[in-house]
């Protein structure tokens, strides 16, 4: 009977292993270069995270998220640093953020920009559209064989899965966003006499934010359960806990890793969402922040003193 | 007056490659045919038009006949294939991008169907919105925001956010917005469609007030018929992307010229559309003694005497005319009549035939010109006119 193995007659693996070989030799500089700048903004951020001193960054993180998403979320946050601190994983916890933030810059500066070109040439989107889908639909473990071969090993190719990772949705939601703006809102730009610089940033941008946050949504968790998945290639954090954990056959701290990942992931969620959400009709970011830089929950359009209602006034 | 805006031949094939339908249309094909035969949609048919500086020119059209993209093609939100826009002898249609940004900036501005605010603006930052593309400081640009609020009513509206507002509001802010720019041609692409009745012809009212002031030039693109006799001093119906009746309002209702004109003419009010002075009889001067003149026709009906000032004093019947005529000295008169100004409409005219036996029609000086009869008023309000009469 004639076997699907007897179809197994060409050498890919081979051929890959090969090519993989030729790259990493050959090519060594680009990558060198890829990775510089994550390394080195990683490693400034795992130090400036770990040289807070406990109290002061619970506190500090609560005030922030108080400001950007509310009481109960600002509450939630306290707390789940507090409990991650008591289960005795908070350096690891602070090494997992700094790869998550690191991981947002990252894909902020790169995915948004990315996101803009898609939107404004067809021509751009068709190139980047299937190198999304093949970024999104490969599994997260799957990225792990080329950056080991690639990369190296350790925390810092681990942060370069991270980002890759990440990337895809922002660059969907940035594209997303700026094309969903109201043809009628981009026509007034350009009636008015807006270049292509002006109906970017004072029509395009500014009302695609809600859409870029729910994108950015999107990218954190992504970064959240990627910086797990790199503790298998040796990157440190909570990931590194759950996997020592399982490999001891120790539950007890593989479970103290999970709760910590899910504790962290909430709060990251829920921050990131409120902050997509905050204000129906755009202006969310720059709401947040007048709310963090003035301490008041007002809305801008409170200040004036305005009692009538819109029907008595026409 | 002076030409403002000329369109002349202008076409427009929604295609990167319009030269085989162009060619079709010009030799006479229809929309359908060019769409039959290259699968392109055809906006605009040879259409060529000239609005005066200071006219509120109305584009009438059913949805589908090319009347946006016609106002679209003005300021080049759609690219025209062929033809020419002169904006006071400057062909819009070859400027490169950036004399275009500076007509859209200086030159033409636009009113919305939908608004087309800025949600994540303050009503102020709206209203200063074409200011800053064109890069004027904020303290003058805040300024002079602040002032057409004030225009359009809403000075104390500027803090809100325009979701706070009314669609009437909302739409007044737009409207602050394109006159904050100072441009002499202002687009207004169904501007009123989206507001309910009652409000829109508040707005009409407004925009009448505020054009008498402001004196631009104003596109105003409608599907209302209504709402074209009533802002417009010219009409241009367009149908199938082809223009095919323009005029004033009064001639158009006069003489259709088509059955789809006639078809949009007939529910209109006539009576509200036409002045006393449209279906007056002339009078003159019949006889004349010291003191008084008596103004007549050849028509039957009563004739009215004035006095040396020109003021009406009486009317006298055919029979009192006739032995005037003869040298009979002066009847007592008949002060049963009315006088009305001649621009009055035919509906607020309408009501003194009810207690008056004659209705004078004065002209702006306030001299008596002619004779208005209750007939004649009848038969210009009646629809279609004395064509559309069956005799059984």
């Amino acid at each position: 009977m004639f076997k699907a193995d007897d179809l197994a007659v060409l050498p890919v693996a081979q051929w890959i292993q090969t090519a993989i070989q030729w790259i990493a030799l050959n090519l060594r500089p680009i990558f060198l270069v890829i990775k510089w700048p994550i390394q080195k903004l990683l490693e400034a951020n795992i130090d400036a995270l770990h040289a807070v001193p406990f109290p002061i960054f619970v506190l500090v993180c609560a005030l922030v998220v108080w400001r950007v998403a509310g009481k109960a979320i600002a509450a939630f946050t306290l707390i789940g640093l507090v409990v991650i601190a008591v289960l005795g994983v908070w350096s690891d916890a602070i090494t997992t953020i700094a790869l998550i933030v690191t991981a947002i810059v990252f894909c902020a500066v790169i995915g948004i920009p990315v996101g803009v070109a898609c939107a404004r040439s067809e021509r751009v989107w068709r190139i980047v559209q299937p190198i999304l889908d093949i970024m999104q639909t490969t599994p997260t473990f799957v990225y792990l064989v080329p950056v080991v071969m690639l990369f190296g090993v350790g925390t810092v190719p681990g942060e370069v899965a991270v980002v890759i990772a990440a990337m895809p949705p922002l660059i969907r939601f940035t594209n997303l966003g700026i094309r969903m703006v109201d043809h009628e809102l981009v026509e007034a730009g350009l009636a008015f006499g807006a270049d292509r610089r002006q109906l970017l940033w004072e029509v395009q941008l500014p009302l695609a934010v809600p859409t870029i946050l729910g994108g950015l949504n999107q990218t954190v968790l992504t970064a959240m359960v990627m910086s797990v998945v790199i503790s298998m290639i040796g990157a440190e954090g909570l990931g590194l806990v759950v996997l020592q954990g399982l490999g001891r056959l120790d539950v007890g701290q593989a479970a103290i890793g999970g709760i910590a990942i899910v504790l962290l992931a909430m709060m990251l969620d829920r921050v990131t969402q409120k902050l997509a959400r905050s204000q129906p009709g755009g202006g969310a970011l720059r709401d947040a922040m007048a709310r963090l830089i003035r301490g008041g929950r007002g809305d801008t359009a409170g200040a004036l003193p305005e009692e009538r209602s819109p029907k008595e006034a026409l | 007056m002076t030409e403002r805006l000329k369109i002349e031949h202008l076409y427009k094939v929604f295609s990167e490659r319009p030269e085989r339908a162009l060619e079709m249309l010009r030799n006479g094909a229809t929309k359908a045919d060019v769409l039959r035969d290259t699968g392109q949609a055809v906006g605009l048919d040879d259409v060529s038009l000239s609005v005066p500086a200071g006219a509120m020119y109305m584009i009438m059209g059913l949805s589908g006949s090319g009347k946006s993209t016609l106002a679209r093609c003005v300021n080049r939100l759609n690219e025209p294939s062929a033809g020419r826009i002169l904006l006071d002898d400057t062909d819009i249609c070859t400027l490169d991008e950036s004399a275009l940004r500076g007509v859209r900036r200086n030159r033409i501005s636009m009113v919305f169907q939908h608004f087309a605010l800025l949600p994540n603006r303050r009503v102020i930052e709206n209203v200063e919105f074409g200011l800053k593309l064109r890069g004027m400081a904020a303290a003058a640009r805040r300024k002079r925001a602040e002032h057409m609020l004030e225009v359009v009513g809403l000075a104390h509206w500027a803090g809100k956010m325009p979701h706070e507002l009314s669609g009437g509001m909302r739409q007044r802010v737009g409207l602050a917005r394109a006159l904050a720019t100072d441009a002499d041609i202002l687009i207004m692409d169904e501007a009123f469609s989206a507001l309910d009745p009652l409000i829109r012809s508040e707005m009409q009212d407004e925009l009448l007030r505020l054009q008498r002031t402001l004196n631009k030039t104003i596109l105003f693109i409608t599907h209302d018929f209504q709402e074209a006799l009533k802002l417009g001093t010219r009409i241009a119906i367009m149908s199938e992307g082809k223009l095919v009746r323009e005029g004033t309002p009064q001639s158009i209702v006069m003489e259709p010229g088509s059955d789809y004109v006639a078809a949009f003419t007939r529910d209109v009010d006539r009576a509200r559309l036409f002045s006393a002075g449209s279906s007056m009889t002339s009078l003159v001067p019949i006889v004349q003694r010291d003191g008084w003149t008596v103004l007549g026709c050849d028509e039957p009906g009563p004739a009215f005497v004035i006095d040396a000032d020109s003021r009406v004093i009486g009317t006298v019947s055919d029979q009192q005319l006739d032995a005037l005529r003869g040298g009979a000295a002066l009847p007592s008169l008949d002060s049963m009549f009315a006088c009305v100004p001649a621009n009055t409409r035919l509906i607020d005219v309408a009501a003194h035939f009810g207690n008056a036996r004659a209705v004078g029609i004065l002209d702006e000086s306030g001299r008596l010109v002619g004779r208005l009869e209750a007939g004649r008023v009848l038969a210009h309000i009646g629809a279609g006119g004395a064509n559309g009469v069956k005799h059984v």
